[in-house]
């Protein structure tokens, strides 16, 4: 099995034959800093490329065509217009939080993003607290949002901002209980050591039935998370017409754009990771010649496999479904998905306790 | 009708004309509100506004109170009470200014009263409002009042309806000073005072004319506009809305984002020239206007249209219905969020602008009656290709239930929200699906059969429930209906010609007409006043829309925000049919 | 229509051409390609329509004629973040003030499509009282579709014409302009309370030609 830690090994063993501990260090730095962003840009132009054929799939249409092959330079040509788009200056807005805002909603979101486990050896900091984090860090950028709505000082905006607001934060508890649920199964917040126990079996089946009902919890709870349709109420594009980010222009704009599409991701890549193996292949017990077969397959593409099953999942809701209502949505919240997973942590405790 | 003529004789002050089912009532100025009264069915109530009255409704108190035997005589005509407004229409007589008033009772549709009353003074025409009779009387009151000038006192919102405060003149008027420069292109934004502050006239206890101002929304009301430019007010309408939190308190529609003044250019232009306007009133059901007005003048002109022709329009009409239900239903699935409905509406309609083009030559504007028929015969694919999409539209519209009626969701959505009673719809005049899916029977083609369609068999689609899944769900089977009608007539198109010889200049003889038609949103009225000249000296179109609109005022309180706009889908109003 | 017969209006290129040839620097000329590459194909609507149009408007987004394939079908309904406003129907003298703000309130670049005859010169609508006689009285106009309305066929032409226009531009050695004042912001149109004044920003705040100042100017008298 071809693990990126033969890469990354490699490149330290290589910087430290020639340099100080130090030198190496910050090279390191750098180097991982480019890199998280680099993957981060291009991972954000896929997705919207993959978004825009996949929607255009499901409503009977082509989709880019023109721009490069099969329309697959269609997300860079935007990239270019948006980076030169003028960034519109306006009167009467907290100018420092106007612009905090949207940068808070993408460092939040590359925090989150650099956390991830891609491969052994592929992540940055395998902190023993490695869930907690994640939670912590994806959670920043509600305050984001909320900065946005605020300071842009208008009315449209400032509704989005408050939806997302009471919708962020209910969402987010239903979405850490259910991690929470992988978290007992596992005995561990350390992320490599929750994928690596997977190698046999992943959580999903090891966990039984508790973890099949935290899957589809963290499914609805996360994709609510992201703001996308049908928990799309933030933007709600046919009511507040662009929500939080309708005074937002240019770049700015860019940002909670990408950002949009990068915590979709996220959101199928800590999926995958508590739920569907992370970056192990699927074995199936018993079956040697089947497992042995999958070990060929890298696990990074693994890990983006499995990723991007989610993130399809995610579009297909997204294009089927029409929007929440507000009130509809807190109920689904609070009144279905948190107690059930409250119920679903008890369920695992016994699962954890007899089987 | 005995009844009415019962009625009628309470009334020795005016004027009485019948014709068949029509009367025509002319009553001087100071008697239109008692008459107006009677002819509601005496027993006032209090306007069913979803909205409460801004300024006391009470101006003429004597009228208030019924003679003795009111009681009595009310049971007797129960039922013929005139309860839908079907349109007020101002006219310039030249010497006078006049206001007439289309009336029916709802539970004997086919019958009809006209009642009209006029004022000699130009200069301060006044004339009583009866803006708490019916429901739908505010917002036409304010749009003759915005044409003519004419003030109806009592009215709590005397704002002009479709032009800015700041214009000069009124339009409508045959002495309007037409010059540009007195009405340049703005460049400012309008005043927000003129949109907030309502002018009243009213009567005080002296008989004195009290000239107010009333605010539309309080201080700390949190207003939102949404509109002119906004993704679901289906075109350049602006609601202007006070929010509590998430909902709703108050509703403000502002019209003429979109006001071209098509009434007001008619009466420059020939009648088949005309007809090139209707299609653009409202563009989703443009043929159906256009055969509506053609249908006025060849009423006028008593001219016999070939049945061809008949059968021709008629299946035009549908197809023109099916597409504009697709449109209505995927607007609706868009303003909810979902544009994949959308976009398998825009697909299956584009099956019938195929239709159109091949047979009309134009795919949004048709342009396909003509005073006498229509402008080419129909090409010769046209039957095939309605045969063929008649199969696949219905398989589509179950795949339609599929994605959309049986989605959760859309069905919480939909479910319990936008509640509009029989009585209420009636008094707002919202006619077409709206109404019926409040349980008002109010079908054109059923009451007064035009065209083929006394030649085919279908039902009138009637829900009673009066809620947003009903209005969305009367749209659907209505298509099915149409598919019906299609199919009935497709197969049995007479022979002969396609058009009656008409002569080179087409003169009106003196005289008043009217057509109902059912157009795609509802009841769509021709009113041509002629003078016997090639020009009509006065056209109205009645929109169906614009009570849609005062209909999205009077239910949208007390819903959210996501439901405002839903709401708005439901009724599907088009914005251009409301602005003429 | 033939699809010989069809001439691709070609002049434009033929003009750059000639200018590159005469000596223009070319790592700049290359970086603009670049630029001019992203933008004329990545140019966001605004969803606007008063009238008939929407409704053609609408079938080009639908499966039929999908103006995705060109990467347009990124509707934005907010002004700031879309690039042309595809002015879909009649304008009228309420709508002017709307009309014109909303244009004000768009970030540089921008462009602005008249569709329909109505946008170009009053169409049907032209002895009506209320009706302005094109968009061009308020705000400078690129492209200029006809047709009553046009076909979607004949926007997507009009599209590709205001492609090919924005590829013509320079990004870096543009003269620069006086920075226009007088715009609005806030999106709701009727909302006082928000003064005017908003200040262009950044090196975008350029890309207008002459033409469109001429239009700008119109609009003011």
């Amino acid at each position: 099995m071809f693990h990126f830690s033969v890469v990354t090994n490699w490149i330290d063993e290589f910087l430290r034959a020639y340099l100080p501990d130090v030198w190496v260090l910050l090279i390191e730095y750098v180097l991982i800093g480019a890199v998280i962003l680099g993957v981060y840009a291009v991972l954000a132009l896929v997705l919207i490329y993959l978004e825009r054929k996949i929607c255009a799939f499901f409503q009977c249409r082509l989709g880019p065509t023109r721009v490069g092959p099969w329309g697959l330079l269609q997300s860079v040509a935007d990239m270019v217009k948006i980076l030169l788009k003028e960034l519109i200056k306006i009167n009467r807005v907290d100018p420092l939080l106007f612009r905090l805002a949207a940068f808070l909603v993408i460092i939040a979101s590359i925090c989150t993003f650099g956390a991830l486990p891609f491969d052994e050896g592929l992540l940055v900091v395998d902190f023993n607290i490695g869930v907690f984090y994640l939670l912590s860090v994806s959670s920043l950028g509600v305050v984001g949002i909320l900065m946005a709505g605020w300071a842009s000082n208008n009315k449209y905006t400032r509704i989005g901002a408050m939806r997302s607001g009471a919708q962020l934060i209910s969402y987010e508890l239903s979405c850490g209980l259910a991690m929470m649920t992988i978290v007992m199964l596992s005995g561990s917040l350390q992320l490599s050591e929750i994928v690596s126990q997977q190698s046999e079996t992943w959580n999903i089946w090891r966990g039984g039935i508790p973890a099949c009902i935290a899957f589809v919890i963290y499914l609805i709870a996360g994709h609510a998370e992201t703001n996308r349709g049908p928990f799309d109420l933030p933007e709600a594009e046919s009511e507040l017409t662009a929500g939080y980010h309708t005074e937002y222009s240019g770049i700015q704009f860019g940002f909670f754009y990408l950002a949009e599409y990068l915590n979709m991701f996220i959101i199928a890549a800590i999926a995958t990771t508590l739920f569907l193996g992370g970056w192990q292949p699927l074995h199936i017990p018993g079956w040697d010649a089947f497992n042995t077969t999958m070990d060929f397959i890298p696990p990074v593409l693994w890990f983006f496999a499995k990723a991007f099953a989610c993130v399809l999942l995610s579009l297909w809701v997204r294009w089927t479904m029409p929007r929440l209502r507000i009130d509809q949505l807190l109920k689904l919240e609070w009144q279905i998905l948190m107690p059930l997973a409250l119920i679903d942590i008890l369920l695992m405790a016994l699962w954890v306790i007899y089987f | 009708m005995q009844v009415i003529n019962d009625l009628l004789a309470r009334l020795p002050f005016a004027t009485i004309e019948q014709h068949d089912k029509e009367y025509t009532v002319i009553v001087p100025k100071e008697k239109l509100r008692e008459t107006a009264i009677l002819l509601r069915g005496l027993r006032v109530k209090p306007a069913m506004t979803g909205i409460e009255p801004l300024a006391p409704a009470v101006t003429d108190t004597e009228a208030r109170v019924p003679a003795t035997d009111t009681e009595a005589f009310a049971t007797a005509t129960s039922g013929f009470e005139f309860d839908y407004l079907t349109d007020i229409v101002g006219m310039d007589y030249g010497e006078e200014l006049g206001v007439i008033y289309f009336l029916s009772p709802s539970r004997y549709p086919s019958y009809g009263l006209i009642l009209k009353t006029s004022t000699a003074d130009r200069e301060k025409p006044e004339i009583d409002s009866i803006f708490d009779l019916w429901c739908a009387a505010a917002l036409y009151e304010r749009e003759v009042y915005d044409f003519f000038g004419i003030v109806f006192t009592g009215n709590p919102d005397m704002r002009r309806l479709f032009l800015r405060q700041d214009w000069n003149g009124y339009p409508l008027r045959k002495d309007y000073d037409a010059n540009p420069a007195l009405n340049p292109v703005p460049t400012n934004n309008e005043a927000l005072a003129d949109m907030e502050n309502l002018p009243t006239t009213s009567i005080d206890i002296n008989g004195e004319r009290l000239k107010e101002h009333t605010k539309l929304f309080e201080t700390e009301d949190y207003v939102v506009n949404f509109g002119p430019q906004h993704p679901a007010t289906h075109g350049v309408l602006h609601l202007r809305v006070s929010l509590d939190g998430e909902t709703i308190k108050k509703v403000d529609p502002n019209f003429g984002y979109i006001h071209r003044g098509i009434e007001k250019m008619s009466e420059a232009y020939t009648y088949p020239q005309i007809l090139h306007l209707t299609d653009r009133l409202d563009y989703l059901s443009g043929t159906i206007n256009c055969h509506a007005t053609c249908l006025c003048v060849e009423k006028g002109l008593e001219l016999e249209v070939p049945e061809r022709a008949h059968y021709i329009r008629t299946i035009i009409d549908e197809l023109t219905r099916i597409a504009s239900h697709l449109l209505g239903w995927g607007c609706m699935a868009m303003d909810m969020g979902s544009i994949t409905a959308f976009v398998y509406g825009m697909r299956d309609r584009e099956k019938i602008m195929d239709i159109f083009e091949e047979t009309c030559g134009g795919r949004l504007m048709a342009n396909y009656s003509v005073i006498g028929g229509v402008m080419q015969d129909i090409h010769p694919n046209f039957q095939k290709r309605v045969k063929d999409f008649i199969p696949y539209m219905r398989k589509m519209l179950k795949e339609y239930h599929l994605l959309f009626t049986g989605n959760p969701i859309a069905r919480g959505r939909m479910d319990g929200i936008g509640y509009l009673s029989k009585e209420h719809a009636i008094s707002l005049g919202a006619t077409g699906p709206t109404g019926r899916a409040s349980g008002w029977s109010n079908d054109v083609r059923k009451i007064e059969p035009y065209a083929a369609y006394r030649h085919a068999d279908f039902k009138e689609m009637l829900r009673t429930d009066g809620l947003t899944f009903d209005r969305y769900i009367i749209r659907l089977d209505e298509v099915e209906e149409s598919l019906k009608i299609l199919e009935q007539l497709i197969d049995n198109i007479p022979g002969g010609a396609y058009a009656a010889k008409t002569k080179a200049i087409i003169k009106l003889p003196e005289g008043e007409f009217r057509q109902r038609v059912e157009a795609a949103r509802g009841e769509f009225d021709v009113y041509i006043n002629s003078r016997g000249d090639k020009y009509p000296y006065r056209v109205k179109f009645r929109s169906p829309c614009m009570t849609l609109v005062n209909t999205l005022a009077h239910i949208a309180p007390g819903t959210k925000v996501a439901d405002l706009i839903m709401l708005g889908g439901s009724l599907d109003y088009v914005v251009p049919c409301i602005d003429r | 229509m033939k699809y010989e017969d069809f001439k691709e209006n070609e002049y434009l290129e033929s003009y750059v051409k000639e200018l590159r040839e005469n000596g223009v620097n070319i790592a700049v000329a290359k970086l603009d390609d670049l630029i001019n590459w992203g933008r004329s194909n990545s140019v966001w609507p605004l969803t606007f329509a008063t009238s008939c149009c929407g409704i053609e408007f609408m079938s080009l987004g639908a499966a039929r004629y999908d103006f995705a394939r060109f990467g347009w079908e990124v509707t934005r309904n907010s002004p700031r973040q879309a690039d042309v406003v595809f002015c879909c129907g009649t304008i009228v003298h309420k709508m002017a003030p709307v009309l014109k703000r909303l244009y004000d309130q768009m970030a540089e670049p921008k462009y602005v499509m008249a569709f329909g005859s109505c946008a170009i010169g009053g169409g049907p609508f032209k002895k009506s009282y209320h009706t302005v006689m094109g968009v061009d009285k308020i705000i400078p106009v690129d492209v200029y579709i006809p047709g009553c309305p046009p076909r979607p066929d004949a926007m997507i032409y009009g599209m590709m014409q205001l492609a090919r226009k924005i590829k013509m531009q320079e990004f870096f050695s543009l003269p620069k302009q006086p920075m226009v004042d007088d715009r609005h912001c806030g999106l709701d149109p009727q909302t006082p309370e928000k003064e005017p004044g908003v200040v262009t920003e950044g090196i975008a705040g350029q890309a207008r030609n002459d033409d469109s100042k001429k239009g700008g100017d119109d609009a003011s008298n």
